[in-house]
C-alpha cells in the first residue's frame, strides 16, 4: 500500500464513521421526539383550552327554559359556559346560586349558559332546579356521552366556550361569583 | 488519526491499550485504563480502542463521545432515580382528591402543603413522570444504552477476532494468573496441549505459542441483555400512543346500554345480566376456606352484548347501532372485539332498580294494603295515581341517601340506598299527609299520619365493572424481556477463559485470564498440567488497600 492509498483508506474510514454515527443519533433523536410528541398529543384526547369544543345535542330538563333541546352548534355566535354538574355535588350545588344571578345579565349581553346534568332520572334535577329557581338551560346527560367526549373526571367542570366555538378556558373545580364573572366576560361576543 | 505499528508487526487503532495482536501494552496508551500505576494489566474490553475516548473532532463526534461514557449513563440514572423519587412526596396531579377544596393544582398544593407544596407545583412536579424533561431524562439513558453498547461491542468484538496466540512477554507476565518454568519438554508441552483440548478448550498453536479458549460466547451477554432493555424502551414508547395501547374502565347497571370509554364514542355496551356464583357451603374441598372467608367465589361473569355505531352521530344523540358481539365476560375469559379486551374486573350487587310501596291505615296492626305503586327508580315519575283514589306526589327522591348536618341528600346518583319524601292525598282530599320512606326508615313527620307507606317489595340489580383494554405492544415487552434473560444467562453462566503458553528458552511461561469465576480456570490449569512440572499459576492479585 502506498502512503497515498492509506491516507484515502483513512478517508474512505472516517467518512464512514460518522455516516454510522450521524444515522445511529438521527434514529435515536426520532425516536425520542416521536415519545414526545406522542406523549403530549394524548392529553389532547381529551377536550383542551384552544381547541373547538365538540358538538354535541341533548334534551333540555329544566321546565323554565323554552329550549327543547340544547344543541351546542346552534348556539354559535354566543359565549357559551358549558357546566358540568349533578345534584348531589355540593360543590356543584354551591355554585348553582351564582350561576343563576349572573345569567339575566349576561345573557342579554349574548352569553348562554348550559349546565348539562350528569344525574340519572330527571325527578332529581327537577325538584333541584324548584329549589333554586334556575332559568338556564340544563341538558340531562343521561348516559355520559357528552361527559365522556369532554373527557370529565370530578365535577363540578365547566368550559368557557368564545362566539367562534373555542374553548378558552377549563375551570375544575367550584367557582366563586367574582372568578365566574370574570370568566363569563371573557367570553362575552363584542 | 494516527495508528499505532507494534513491535510485533500489527498496526493498531488510535487509543489502543493492548496491542489487538500480541497484547503488547502500548506505552503511550497505559495511563486509559490506568495500566501505568498497576503492576496487573486491566483486561476490560481486552484493552481495545474505545475511539470514543480518544477521537472528536465534529459535532456529531462529539455527541457520540458524550454519550458513549458510562458515567455519563450512571450520572442520568441518578438523576433519574432522585426525580422519580422527589414526584412521590406529594400526590400526582391525577390523584388529587375528588373532595379537595379546589382540584386546580395551582391552588391545592399551596393549599395543603404550605411552601413546600407551591414550589413543588411550580417545579412541575406534580405532573412529573408525564413532564417533557422526565421523559428526556429517560429517553437519554436510552441513547447512552445504545451509543454504550455500539462503541464498546464493535471494538471488544474486533480485538478479540485479531488476537493472535502469540503474545508479548510482557502481556503474560502482567496477568493475574501466572507462572515461569525454566525447563519443560516438548512431551510435556504437548501433554498440555492435549489436555486442554480434552477440557473443550479452544486451542490454537502458533509456533508453540498456545492460546486456549473457551466460551467466549459469554462476553456477548451484556450486549444481547441491552438489546432486549432497548425493545423494552421502544414498547414503553409505544405504549404512549392511543392507537397501541389504551386502558380504561366502565361501570354497567344490569338492563342499561352505555358507552365504551376512550372508543371515540363508537362502541356501547349492554349488560344483560351480572351473575356472582359461589361454591356450595357444604363443598368439603373448600371447607376451610368457607369457615375463614364465609362466602367463596365460583364465577364472576357478565353477559354482555357490544353495539357498534353504524354512522357518527353527535354526542348526546340516539345513535344508530349494530350488534357486533354478544359473549359471557369471565374471569380470564375476555371479550374481545376490533381489538379491544374487555375483563371482567369489578361488580357491585343489590343496587335498587324498582320499589313498591303499600298505602295502609297507621293503626292496622294487619297493615293490610288500601292501594299499592311502584317506582321505577331509573325513571320515577313525580305522582303516582293509585286504584282506590289515593294520590302520592313524590317531593323528594334521594338515590343514595345519606344525613349530612341534618341535612337529607344523596351521595350519588346510583339507588343504593332510596329513600323518598312522599306526599300522600287521600281520597277526594287535597289536604296532604307528609311521609319519609327508606330503607330501614318510616318516618311520620307530624305523628298525626291517618296513612302509612310500606315497602311491599323491591327488585335488585347488580353493577357490573369491566377494563377497557387496548394493548398492541405486550408482544414487544415479551421479546424484549426474553432477550434480555437470554442475555443475562449467556452473561452468567458462561465464563471467558483464556489460558497462554509462551515458549521461553527451554522453558515456558503460562498465563491465564477469565471474565469471572477465577478458581475455576486454576482448577482447570492444575489438572492440564498435573503431569508436567510445569509450575501453578500464582495469582498476582493486588488488592486495593
Amino acid at each position: 500500500m502506498s502512503k497515498e492509498q492509506i491516507g484515502n483508506n483513512k478517508k474512505k474510514k472516517k467518512k464512514k464513521r460518522l455516516l454510522f454515527r450521524s444515522i445511529v443519533l438521527a434514529v435515536l433523536l426520532v425516536a425520542l421526539v416521536y415519545a414526545l410528541v406522542s406523549n403530549l398529543s394524548q392529553e389532547d384526547t381529551n377536550v383542551d383550552v384552544g381547541d373547538q369544543a365538540p358538538d354535541f345535542e341533548l334534551k333540555q330538563v329544566n321546565k323554565n327554559n323554552e329550549l327543547e333541546t340544547v344543541k351546542l352548534s346552534d348556539l354559535k355566535g354566543k359565549g357559551v359556559m358549558l357546566n358540568f354538574w349533578a345534584t348531589y355535588c355540593p360543590p356543584c350545588e354551591a355554585e348553582m346560586p351564582y350561576m343563576e344571578k349572573l345569567y339575566p345579565e349576561y345573557k342579554e349581553k349574548g352569553v348562554e349558559i348550559v349546565a348539562v346534568s350528569l344525574d340519572s332520572t330527571e325527578l332529581v334535577i327537577n325538584r333541584f332546579i324548584e329549589k333554586y329557581n334556575l332559568t338556564f338551560p340544563t341538558p340531562h346527560d343521561k348516559s355520559g356521552q357528552v361527559m365522556e367526549q369532554y373527557g370529565v373526571g370530578p365535577i363540578p367542570s365547566t368550559f368557557f366556550i368564545n362566539p367562534e366555538g373555542e374553548i378558552v378556558e377549563v375551570v375544575s373545580g367550584a367557582l366563586t361569583l367574582e372568578k365566574l364573572e370574570g370568566y363569563l366576560k371573557q367570553i362575552q361576543p363584542e | 488519526m494516527n495508528k499505532i505499528k507494534c513491535d510485533c508487526g500489527h498496526v493498531n487503532p488510535e487509543g489502543t491499550v493492548l496491542c489487538e495482536a500480541c497484547g503488547k501494552p502500548i506505552e503511550e496508551n497505559q495511563h486509559i485504563d490506568g495500566n501505568d500505576k498497576r503492576k496487573l494489566l486491566n483486561m476490560r474490553y481486552d484493552g481495545s480502542a474505545r475511539r470514543s475516548q480518544t477521537y472528536n473532532k465534529s459535532i456529531v463526534d462529539k455527541i457520540w463521545s458524550f454519550f458513549s461514557s458510562v458515567k455519563v449513563g450512571v450520572w442520568l440514572i441518578v438523576i433519574a432515580l432522585l426525580a422519580s423519587a422527589i414526584g412521590t412526596i406529594f400526590p400526582q396531579e391525577m390523584y388529587i382528591p375528588a373532595n379537595a377544596v379546589s382540584r386546580d393544582p395551582a391552588v391545592y398544593y399551596e393549599a395543603t402543603y404550605g411552601v413546600f407544596g407551591q414550589i413543588y407545583y411550580q417545579l412541575g412536579f406534580h405532573n412529573l413522570y408525564s413532564s417533557w424533561w422526565y421523559m428526556i431524562l429517560i429517553a437519554l439513558i436510552g441513547i447512552s444504552l445504545v451509543i454504550c453498547s455500539i462503541d464498546r461491542f464493535v471494538p471488544l468484538y474486533k480485538a478479540l477476532k485479531k488476537q493472535k496466540a502469540k503474545r508479548h512477554e510482557s502481556f503474560l507476565n502482567r496477568q493475574r494468573l501466572y507462572s515461569e518454568t525454566e525447563n519443560v519438554t516438548d512431551e510435556e508441552k504437548d501433554k498440555i496441549a492435549d489436555a486442554l483440548k480434552k477440557l473443550r478448550y479452544n486451542v490454537r498453536n502458533e509456533d508453540g505459542h498456545i492460546l486456549a479458549e473457551k466460551g467466549r460466547f459469554s462476553r456477548w451477554g451484556p450486549y444481547v441483555n441491552h438489546i432486549g432493555l432497548i425493545i423494552v424502551l421502544i414498547a414503553a414508547i409505544l405504549r404512549m400512543t392511543p392507537f397501541m395501547y389504551l386502558d380504561d374502565y366502565v361501570w354497567v347497571r344490569e338492563g342499561q346500554r352505555t358507552v365504551i370509554p376512550s372508543t371515540d364514542g363508537k362502541y356501547y355496551i349492554e349488560n344483560k345480566e351480572f351473575i356472582l356464583e359461589t361454591y356450595d357451603e357444604n363443598d368439603e374441598r373448600f371447607q376451610k376456606a368457607i369457615e375463614k372467608e364465609g362466602m367463596v367465589a365460583k364465577n364472576f361473569q357478565t353477559n354482555a352484548i357490544i353495539y357498534k355505531e353504524t354512522a357518527p352521530s353527535v354526542a348526546g344523540s340516539e345513535p344508530e347501532l349494530k350488534k357486533i358481539a354478544e359473549e359471557q365476560i369471565k374471569m380470564n375469559h375476555p371479550l374481545k372485539f376490533d381489538g379491544y379486551t374487555l375483563y371482567q374486573a369489578g361488580y357491585q350487587l343489590n343496587e335498587f332498580k324498582s320499589m313498591t310501596f303499600k298505602v295502609h291505615e297507621t293503626d292496622d296492626p294487619d297493615e293490610k294494603a288500601l292501594g299499592t305503586f311502584t317506582i321505577d327508580l331509573t325513571s320515577p315519575e313525580s305522582e303516582y295515581q293509585l286504584d282506590n283514589g289515593f294520590r302520592v306526589v313524590v317531593d323528594q327522591y334521594y338515590p343514595d341517601y345519606s344525613l349530612e348536618n341534618g341535612e337529607p341528600r344523596s351521595e350519588s346518583k346510583y339507588p343504593k340506598n332510596p329513600a323518598f319524601v312522599f306526599f300522600v292525598y287521600p281520597p277526594k282530599s287535597d289536604q296532604a299527609e307528609v311521609s319519609f320512606v327508606g330503607i330501614g326508615r318510616n318516618i311520620d313527620a307530624t305523628g298525626e299520619n291517618q296513612y302509612k307507606l310500606g315497602v311491599e317489595d323491591f327488585k335488585l340489580r347488580d353493577v357490573s365493572g369491566l377494563t377497557v383494554r387496548k394493548d398492541y405492544t405486550l408482544p414487544f415487552f415479551i421479546v424484549g424481556a426474553i432477550i434480555f434473560m437470554l442475555g443475562v444467562i449467556q452473561g452468567m453462566y458462561w465464563q471467558h477463559r483464556r489460558i497462554w503458553i509462551h515458549p521461553k528458552g527451554n522453558g515456558l511461561l503460562v498465563a491465564a485470564h477469565t471474565n469471572k469465576n477465577w478458581y475455576g480456570v486454576k482448577k482447570d490449569i492444575e489438572k492440564v498440567i498435573s503431569d508436567t512440572n510445569v509450575k501453578m499459576v500464582v495469582d498476582q492479585q493486588e488488592l486495593d488497600e
